[in-house]
């Protein structure tokens, strides 16, 4: 029973509150760059959470094996090849959908969310809670892409999954081609799509909304916000000198044992 | 009584100003009432709808945004009045009415509250509107200008004009002369007529609103280097630089935009350092790159880089004494490296 409840924990907090792009700010690269098509985001959401669950069951199984020093290029050599496999089954399957996406699907391999996980679950966890985070994530992860391409998309094209049908045709179905909006719209009506909102300001600013949305509903909760708090977001923080120089500053205070866990590490 | 108060002894400050904020932005509206009134004579009465429709828009996002927000009601101080007016000024005057209200929006909520209300802005609003709208709809904001006077014909369609700028670029086009250059010629709302935006300059001048260097050295950066651009490509330089200056918004931006107290430098030095890169990020734009105007970009990149600009011209207060620079910084840094090589 209690581990049933732990494992459905690790299922939900990947949804909102560990949300992995609007409340932990990893994978924000793809995340920006993809969201401008439902369709696409769609189509990078599930081929990352099939990294992840794989990649997180595989790391969860060798945790035992991998020494702790070459910890982070095993990981990736782990990630890389299930990135591989994806991408070899999305060219063969749906190539108009790897035509979109272009170098981010590659680009998963060193996707934050990914690496992120695997550092700081899957190598202390075990298989099944680590699959179960693993399509948590996943779905946080293309929640959190689909509500950003639903705004880009709707404002910034007038449309709704246009292009679907690359995606659709897997299962056949090729009448389907996405919902126009703004041009249906009557001649006393119409209007023009917002540009902006599928270029990269317009990704941002979408980014920056969602956000403190989330962090609204997060708030309500009893949770942390998701800011940028100095060095923690920061990934070289356990290796910066500044942090060592700086030991009564703020960064310091806040992790003091990773930090000199990570130093003595890496600098032996 | 005036002997009393002589004689009471307060907590500074002791000189007061009767400026207050409505005061100056009151100010700035009146600057801006010629080139409204010009704007309306020269493209007609659509002039007074798009510019109702941004003051409304601006000054309704302004109430209900600070309401959501649960902060105090600024409405008063007259800003989204001024952020309204500047706003239309940087429209055609064809542009589609929602449109200009979506820009209003964005100028207020987006780029002014979000960011904390009036004096926290981090770039000038009417201006950061005025991109968006360019970035969405390219077609709207920058092609099918009106001519000057055409609402007056019954065939306004025969009589839209290319911009003085893109004219000159083209080289093939015709020109309007350097009088109708400097009362009336097609473009924005607010830049059609030179004259009316330096009688606004000078009323803020005299009104002590504005100190007239950002000005005074934008449109100089720009003078300068179209003289010398002008000297080496063009047949007859003064000319060309007359055009260069009476064109685009570089008047509008130099007197109205550029010299927003929020986010412009608060030092002489700092607002001499301000204007000429204006001017010479305008000049390259409009010389070099693709697109025919760039005085909204170049204010908006400076804006951007007025809090460094402000440190590095940082006064020092009477009677500090400077520190050598290469003293002790450089010593605390090597014996920090020494710290850390010992620690690997």
């Amino acid at each position: 029973m209690a581990e049933k409840t732990t494992l459905r924990k690790e299922f939900t907090k990947g949804l909102l509150v560990e949300n992995p792009v609007l409340r932990l700010v990893l994978g924000t690269c793809p995340t920006l760059a993809i969201s401008t098509s439902m369709t696409n985001s769609i189509g990078m959401g599930i081929s990352a959470m099939i990294v992840l669950v794989c990649s997180n069951i595989a790391i969860s199984m060798l945790r035992r094996v991998i020494p702790s020093k070459v910890r982070i290029p095993a990981y990736i050599v782990v990630i890389a090849s299930f990135v591989t496999i994806v991408q070899m089954l999305v060219k063969a399957f749906v190539p108009a959908l790897d035509s979109a996406l272009g170098v981010y699907l590659p680009l998963i391999v060193v996707n934050c969310i990914i690496l992120g996980r695997a550092e700081a679950f899957a190598g202390k966890n075990s298989v099944a809670a680590s699959a179960v985070d693993g399509i948590g994530m996943g779905i946080g992860f293309t929640a959190a892409l689909l509500c950003m391409a639903t705004i880009r998309e709707f404002f910034g094209n007038g449309t709704l999954f246009s292009g679907a049908d690359s995606l659709l045709n897997l299962f056949g179905i090729t009448s389907f081609t996405g919902i126009e909006i703004f041009s249906r719209l009557p001649e006393s009506l119409h209007i023009e799509p917002i540009l902006i909102l599928i270029l990269a300001p317009g990704g941002f600013f979408t980014f920056g909304l969602l956000m403190a949305v989330s962090n609204k509903i997060a708030e309500g909760k009893g949770k942390p916000k998701a800011e940028l708090r100095g060095c923690d977001s920061c990934p070289m923080s356990g290796s910066c000198s500044l942090i060592a120089r700086d030991e009564a500053g703020d960064c310091a205070e806040k992790q003091p044992a990773q930090a000199t866990a990570n130093t003595t590490g890496g600098d032996a | 009584m005036s002997d009393e108060r002589l004689l009471t002894a307060s907590a500074s400050p002791h000189i007061k100003s009767p400026a207050t904020t409505s005061r100056i932005m009151l100010d700035v509206i009146i600057a801006l009432i010629p080139s409204l009134v010009a704007g309306v004579l020269i493209f007609g009465p659509r002039v007074l709808a798009v510019t109702g429709v941004t003051v409304g828009f601006c000054v309704l996002s302004e109430y209900l945004s600070r309401r959501a927000m649960k902060r105090s009601n600024t409405l008063g101080d007259l800003s989204a009045v001024v952020t309204g007016v500047i706003l239309a000024f940087n429209l055609p005057s064809t542009i589609p009415l929602w449109m200009a209200a979506f820009g209003s929006v964005i100028a207020i909520v987006v780029v002014k509250q979000m960011f904390g209300g009036i004096g926290q802005n981090f770039v000038n609003p009417a201006l950061l509107a005025r991109i968006v709208l360019m970035v969405s709809f390219p077609a709207e904001m920058l092609s099918g200008w009106a001519n000057a006077f055409a609402w007056r014909n019954d065939n306004i369609d025969a009589l839209s004009a290319a911009t003085p700028l893109a004219a000159l670029g083209d080289g093939a086009k015709e020109l309007p002369t350097l009088f109708q250059m400097f009362f009336a010629r097609p473009g924005c709302i607010g830049e059609a007529c030179a004259f009316a935006l330096i009688l606004g300059g000078l009323y803020l001048t005299v009104r002590g609103v504005v100190i007239p260097v950002i000005p005074f050295f934008f449109v100089g950066t720009v003078a300068v280097f179209m003289l010398i651009y002008g000297a080496a490509t063009q047949e007859n330089a003064l000319t060309f630089t007359l055009y260069q200056l009476l064109g685009g918004g570089l008047l509008l931006g130099a007197i109205f935009m550029a010299t927003d107290y929020a986010t412009s430098p608060l030092s002489i030095k700092g607002k001499i350092i301000f204007a000429v890169g204006c001017g010479l990020i305008t000049s390259v734009i409009r010389v070099f790159g693709n697109m025919t105007e760039g005085v909204s970009f170049s204010i908006i990149l400076m804006n951007i880089l007025v809090p460094h600009i402000d440190r590095l011209t940082a006064p020092t207060p009477f009677g500090v004494v400077k520190e050598k620079k290469s003293g002790k910084k450089k010593e605390g840094a090597e014996a920090a490296a020494e710290k850390e090589a010992a620690k690997a």
